[in-house]
């Protein structure tokens, strides 16, 4: 085989991945539409500012440190450091009385490297927990049983309100975010593969974090179709987003369950946005994500987790596959964006509720 | 008796006391907010802090205090053009609209109302022509300085010679991307180096494809054109596929420490054209630190100081008041108009020994403005990072362009728009 055709197979192996980064921010859509049938417009939003919070709590930042200083004239910025030294020294006193000395040696070297991160992850999470709750208190509860309509406008609000809000409490500079996991070509894969398009080609390039992030959609996935299927819970996401007033008709509480859907939202918006933010810092742009996990949604469905998954991976592929043969070469580049667009478009004509959406029939 | 002691009062009152001179007005176009919020901070602080020091330390430009008006654009055309619209009547002296897409719209207005623009290495490039763009300034550098400071740095490290070489172009697919499409095109044919265009759909946080094919073709060398997030992940790409970052150079836009610091030490070495100084290390810090930021008096969180483009803020209001107490000279008056604003900016000529004056030595490029050329000379200097340390250094002088290549280009352009809007090239 030419290095031609191995660069090939490379470009569909980045698209594979390209769509699992694309799929992370299309769960949390699905997540929402299919237990409220809400189309949330702050997803993207909520992804930037899970990102922000886990940088802030990650680094010791002072949340609306800006707004404080400016008040009281202060200068305060850092609280010193988000987990504090104390914490991974109990945990490893706590540890050595319960396993070898050795094993609970590198147990807390462990939690020495990767402990603020861990803690600021368990915080963040607790944060969009926080943030469900109040959503749920202060916008969906006035809006039960009104128009999808009326919620997706009460979501775009929600957006405009969380851009500024995320600013002030952490400040709107580009920050680092560095969750442990190596950014780069992954030297294995780079290695073992060089020998198959002989002197031109060097070896698949695969970016070692969108080989974690594949393994952490996958397993974000099986967790949630689990869930959704399998659980009370789950079953009772699906009656709500049936139907609103059914659901409440047999004891299924619109309150607990919109806090839940959200929460859950809520977490898959920081996953995608670690993800995305370790790529490239966490900075206002994050939020505009969520139009790369339009054409995913359109593609796989509103109401399918699966369908985000292979959704993204068919934009993924197609959208870099289309650019390496045909954009490149002959249109001059960057067609992705409109080229996802028109794949998603095209799945339309064919599908109109998506590859695995469900088939709305409607009785008048 | 009542009506003869108020007449002498009033008369002690009008006699005895000067009347109080109009405060200057510079409004700032700022975007602190927003996609961009993260470069629009440091350059507004940068703005605001250099006035607030000639307020607290002279007593403003000859005397009369200056008033900065800020007005958020959010980056955003429609905004920056409502913002124009609000302040215009205040009695602003000089806009910096600090986006090329507001300034294509703000030309045409700042023409048919007298009041200047200065589009400090941005904008409209061929506005360097000020027999057309008659209230348009760009010096001291503009993107055609910059695609061809980029070539004749790889000159400078080639010994002379490119010939054969490959340069590849990453830039944001809009109208600022594009800019210096054109002259890396005449410079390619020029030094015979092979030119590939890589663009970058906005906002460029997805760049895997452009990097496959860098990584396939392997340019000798790398050049972007970005902005935002685009910058970032550009730079982070570029060191996931080990590619060498001194032979990476991003335009002035592509090189703030909020483009480099995300991507950690895998950045250092990369390199980005600038056309003033970095880092604190100037005489004015001191001055600044006593009269503005010690005094509580810094604009912002006051937490931008050094950074390159809260000193690109600040060397765009150093330059805003030169042409202010130029204009002041000319005219002979404390109270200029626009109008007299826009000659002071025309007769604008900044020299060592005036930098050294301002407290900042070695600061900028000399140079001087006329009506033929808006622009200046486009010196560039090479700035790199140091991720160890956390800073730029600067690692050339300040080169001059390729006049020869961008002068035609500028005369093309630019009657071409004279053409278009029946504009008759004159100096007034």
């Amino acid at each position: 085989m030419s290095a031609d055709f191995w660069f090939g197979v490379e470009v569909f192996l980045n698209g594979l991945m390209a769509g699992v980064m694309y799929s992370l921010v299309a769960l949390g859509f699905v997540l929402i539409f299919k237990a409220s049938g809400i189309f949330n417009y702050a997803q993207g939003v909520m992804a930037l500012f899970a990102a922000q919070t886990l940088v802030g709590l990650q680094t010791g930042l002072i949340p609306f440190s800006h707004l404080i200083n400016a008040i009281f004239g202060t200068e305060f910025h850092h609280f010193g450091q988000a987990a504090p030294d104390w914490w991974i020294e109990t945990y490893s006193r706590g540890l050595s009385l319960l396993l070898p000395e050795s094993l609970s040696l590198s147990i807390a070297g462990f939690l020495g490297v990767y402990g603020p991160t861990i803690l600021a992850i368990v915080f963040a999470a607790l944060v969009m927990l926080f943030f469900a709750i109040l959503v749920e208190k202060l916008v969906l509860k006035h809006l039960v049983n009104q128009e999808p309509i009326i919620l997706f406008m009460a979501t775009i609000g929600l957006a405009f309100f969380m851009e500024g809000f995320g600013e002030l409490m952490w400040g709107s500079d580009v920050k680092t975010l560095n969750i442990g996991i190596e950014q780069g070509g992954n030297a294995w894969f780079e290695e073992n593969t060089a020998f198959l398009g002989g002197e031109d080609f060097y070896g698949f390039y695969l970016d070692t974090l969108d080989i974690y992030a594949t393994f952490i959609a996958v397993a974000l996935v099986l967790a949630l179709v689990l869930f959704s299927q399998y659980t009370k819970t789950g079953r009772a996401l699906r009656a709500v987003a049936d139907d609103h007033q059914a659901a409440l008709s047999v004891g299924i509480s619109l309150r607990t369950i919109w806090v839940i859907v959200w929460t859950i939202a809520g977490f898959v918006a920081l996953v995608a946005g670690m993800m995305w933010g370790a790529k490239s810092g966490v900075q206002f742009s994050l939020s505009l994500i969520a139009l790369k996990a339009l054409p995913v949604l359109m593609l796989g469905g509103f109401t399918s987790i699966p369908g985000a998954i292979i959704g993204g991976l068919i934009i993924g592929v197609g959208e870099k596959m289309f650019e390496f043969l045909i954009g490149a070469p002959y249109l001059g580049g960057a067609t992705e964006n409109w080229f996802a667009y028109m794949l998603a478009l095209l799945f339309l004509v064919f599908r109109p509720q998506g590859l695995f959406g469900e088939k709305i029939i409607e009785r008048v | 008796m009542k009506m003869r002691t108020l007449t002498a009062a009033t008369m002690a009152v009008v006699m005895g006391v000067s009347p109080a001179l109009a405060d200057m007005v510079f409004p700032s176009l700022s975007y602190r907010t927003g996609p961009y919020a993260a470069n629009g901070i440091p350059f507004a602080d940068g703005y605001e802090d250099y006035f607030t020091l000639m307020n607290e330390r002279d007593g403003g430009i000859g005397g009369v205090p200056i008033k900065v008006i800020e007005c958020e654009t959010g980056y955003n055309t429609e905004k920056g053009v409502e913002c124009y619209e609000s302040t215009k009547g205040e009695g602003a002296l000089v806009y910096q609209p600090l986006s090329t897409g507001i300034t294509y719209q703000l030309i045409p207005k700042s023409a048919a109302d007298g009041i200047p623009l200065h589009t400090m290495g941005y904008g409209r490039t061929s506005a360097a022509n000020g027999k057309v763009f008659n209230t348009v300034f760009n010096y001291p550098a503009n993107y055609w300085n910059g695609a061809s400071a980029v070539v004749n740095h790889l000159l400078d490290i080639n010994d002379g010679d490119i010939k054969g070489k490959t340069l590849a172009l990453v830039y944001h697919n809009s109208a600022y991307g594009k800019e210096p499409i054109r002259t890396l095109e005449e410079l390619a044919k020029k030094h015979d180096f092979e030119l590939t265009l890589l663009p970058v759909d906005h906002p460029g946080q997805e760049q895997k494809s452009q990097w496959l094919q860098i990584r396939r073709e392997k340019p000798d060398y790398v050049t972007m054109w970005g902005w935002g997030v685009m910058n970032a992940t550009a730079i982070q790409e570029a060191a996931n596929i080990r590619y060498p970052m001194e032979n990476f150079i991003g335009v002035w836009w592509s090189g703030s420490e909020n483009d480099v610091k995300p991507v950690g030490e895998k950045a250092n070495g990369y390199k980005a054209l600038n056309f003033h100084g970095v880092g604190d290390d100037y005489p004015l810090y001191d001055d600044l630190k006593k009269y503005v930021y010690d005094a509580g008096k810094a604009a912002g969180a006051g937490d931008q100081k050094g950074t390159v483009l809260y000193n690109r803020g600040m060397y765009a209001a150093m330059l805003a008041v030169e042409a202010a107490k130029n204009a002041q000279e000319i005219h002979d008056t404390k109270e200029i108009t626009p109008q007299q604003m826009r000659d002071g900016m025309e007769a604008l000529v900044v020299t060592q020994a005036t930098m050294k004056k301002l407290g900042m030595p070695n600061f900028g490029p000399t140079f001087k403005v006329s009506c033929e050329n808006h622009g200046g000379p486009g010196l560039v200097t090479v700035n790199q990072w140091d991720a160890k340390a956390g800073e730029w250094n600067q690692i050339t002088s300040y080169g001059e362009s390729d006049m020869e290549v961008i002068g035609d280009l500028i005369a093309e352009d630019s009657s071409a728009f004279a053409k278009e809007n029946k504009i008759k090239e004159a100096c007034s």
